[in-house]
């Protein structure tokens, strides 16, 4: 963690960042996530907000969003917090993006199970269309991240793209869904595997397989 | 092989919905006012005799984990349930399944143990990245309360219980139970001390229990069926069904509930079809995620998937992540990868697990390519001994199995690396 760093503070971030403000919709979920904690334990709601007000400076800016210092200060005063304890949330967890990134945060898991399965080659297909690790490629589209084990690994190699994932990828597949988000489409999340529905054995369920096909009660067989 | 219908997670794998009416269909929300009308001590009890043991790693009782928790409220605190569905252990994937696609089990096992333990809400804490999987969560809890299943007079029980879902936001550490409160709470999630324990003093300075999403997600059924049911599955101690979790060099990997000391080479055989390149081709096995050692290919082969039987060949079960890796896998690149997941994952609140992580990972790259002396590899051990037992929670000694097993087990596989490197610099 130690790699990541705030965007200075600069007069041109207080310019464009100063008047932040949760629009009508953020501002609902906000309320409603603050609603979810007791009394005086507002605060809790912190990483919920922080998620809000970078999804809402996605949205500002056609991006998935990040966090500058003026909005940072804004969920504090928000929520009543001295705003280095903001910060603190904003740096430790790895969700929050500290810096502008692209349309679409291509997250590449590479942890072992992954990498058992191939993240290699899903790294260089990223690679081979111009994406750097940390970087943002110049025409704003992509932005690159290794990222650590994200629970797919029954179904590895997988890349969570934005809020979806796309399992069960090569090299192949994986360019057949940068495609598809380059070109303004949204290509089928989950599995890329033909034929599989979700985390079964390819070739179809070894257990269970009553319910393919219907929602099977089996209290009659206890 | 477990029958189906001794399946706890009947929808595991998606076919049909996870919505309410469907997870009616199949027999959750059931009556469960009977389920609670039977009272807190004989829930607990029940859920002893079944012999359910925490299916988050640690493998600690779950009924006895419950009765910690004061009876009653001797100064007006209230109590809470705490989920932990902050599955990132690199291997592990099973609770992701049973978010996504049984919801309603483990939202009735949160009112089942949050009614048993006294609690007055219960707080799910998922993993940030679990982006969908929150969504229908939180779709979920919202059937249930308009349902009127959870709320004031739940169930129709005369009791009242909250269900609040938390999203996490990247953070392996909230796994760790008291890091995970630190983090409901709105700071960064370092684990506390302890004493206190949780059920004396955990979330908002409350008692608190916390469990793992699949032990509190069979508690209904175990409750429906008996704990007589669910301990007939297993050997002595090590009883019940189990979400395994098989990633890595098998022909099919796959998620599957299966009874717990079911062989290895039988969970492979039945389920995965086979190691890829036949049994011959397997080189080791982590069967429990990241945290634990590995088991080279002769000693896990015939031995039973559980707690005591993988404690017997040096290892665990931990969330039962069977991570299978065959001979074409650069073992050391395996576990230098893990060593990497756990620098970038320490919170950096103890010296040891901090600097610690960061040496052995770096060490390990070195081992990896043979650019180090033999006697490194004694001293690489030997800081492993440093790190674990040395510092708050157990993410030290998680940093530190991996690479204890590696040394063990494939150390003439470091020694060669490192004479080859050295005959190539000689060249």
């Amino acid at each position: 963690m130690a790699d990541r760093y705030l965007e200075p503070d600069t007069p041109e971030l207080r310019a464009r960042w100063g008047a932040f403000a949760f629009s009508s919709t953020w501002e609902e979920k906000a309320k409603a996530a603050i609603g979810r904690y007791p009394e005086g334990r507002q605060k809790s709601a912190v990483m919920a907000l922080l998620d809000y007000a970078q999804r809402q400076v996605g949205e500002e800016t056609g991006t998935q969003g990040w966090l500058p210092i003026p909005v940072m200060e804004y969920v504090a005063e928000y929520l009543d917090m001295p705003i280095i304890r903001v910060v603190e949330v904003a740096t430790f967890y790895m969700m929050y993006n500290l810096v502008p990134v692209g349309r679409f945060h291509v997250q590449v898991c590479g942890t072992t199970p992954c990498m058992l399965r191939g993240s290699d080659d899903i790294m260089s297909a990223c690679m081979a269309r111009g994406m750097r690790v940390g970087h943002t490629t110049d025409d704003g589209l992509w932005t690159l991240t290794e990222v650590e084990c994200m629970g797919n690994c029954a179904s590895a190699p997988m890349v969570q793209i934005n809020d979806d994932n796309y399992e069960d990828l090569t090299a192949q597949r994986l360019d057949v869904v940068l495609d598809a988000l380059a070109g303004g489409g949204q290509p089928k999340a989950g599995t890329q595997e033909p034929g599989r529905h979700t985390v079964e054995p390819l070739g179809g369920a070894t257990t269970l397989k009553d319910m393919v096909t219907e929602n099977h009660d089996y209290r009659g067989e206890w | 092989m477990l029958a189906d219908k001794d399946r706890i997670f009947t929808n595991v794998y998606g076919y049909q919905p996870w919505n309410l009416t469907a997870a009616q269909a199949r027999g959750d929300w059931d009556n469960t006012k009977d389920i609670l009308a039977k009272g807190r001590d004989a829930i607990i009890d029940e859920i002893k005799a079944s012999g359910l043991r925490g299916r988050g790693g640690a493998g600690f009782p779950t009924g006895m984990k419950w009765s910690f928790m004061p009876k009653e409220s001797k100064d007006g605190r209230p109590s809470f349930l705490v989920i932990n569905a902050d599955e990132s252990e690199p291997g592990s994937c099973k609770d992701r399944e049973i978010i996504r696609h049984d919801p309603h089990k483990l939202i009735e096992g949160a009112l089942v143990a949050g009614f048993a333990m006294g609690a007055r809400a219960a707080y799910i804490y998922i993993r940030g990245e679990y982006i969908r999987e929150a969504e229908t969560l939180f779709a979920a809890v919202q059937e249930a309360y308009d349902a009127g299943l959870i709320g004031k007079n739940a169930s129709g029980s005369g009791y009242d219980f909250d269900v609040f879902v938390h999203r996490g936001a990247g953070a392996y550490i909230c796994g760790e139970e008291t890091a995970m409160i630190e983090s409901l709470e709105g700071k960064k999630g370092q684990p506390r001390l302890k004493p206190p324990f949780p059920a004396g003093a955990g979330l908002y300075g409350c008692p608190t229990t916390v469990n793992n999403v699949e032990s509190i997600a069979v508690a209904p059924t175990i409750m429906r069926r008996g704990s007589a049911w669910f301990s007939s599955f297993g050997r002595d101690n090590n009883k019940g069904t189990k979400l395994f979790q098989i990633s890595g060099h098998v022909e099919k990997p796959c998620v599957v509930e299966e009874a717990m000391s079911i062989p290895f080479r039988e969970l492979i055989e039945k389920h995965c079809g086979g190691i890829r390149g036949g049994w011959g081709n397997l080189l080791a096995v982590i069967p429990g995620g990241s945290s634990v050692p590995l088991v080279p290919a002769d000693q896990i082969m015939d031995a039973p998937m559980d707690f005591d039987g993988l404690k017997e060949v040096g290892s665990g079960l931990g969330t039962a992540a069977v991570i299978v890796m065959d001979k074409s896998t650069d073992i050391v690149r395996a576990i230098s990868r893990l060593s990497a997941f756990y620098k970038h994952e320490s919170c950096g609140q103890c010296t040891p697990c901090r600097e610690g992580t960061g040496w052995m990972w770096r060490m390990m790259e070195r081992l990896r390519t043979g650019d180090a002396a033999v006697e490194e590899i004694d001293m690489l051990q030997q800081v492993t001994k440093q790190v674990e037992g040395h510092t708050i929670c157990a993410l030290g000694d998680a940093a530190a199995w991996p690479i204890q097993g590696l040394i063990r087990h494939f150390r003439p596989e470091l020694e060669r690396r490192i004479a080859e490197n050295l005959r190539e610099a000689a060249e």
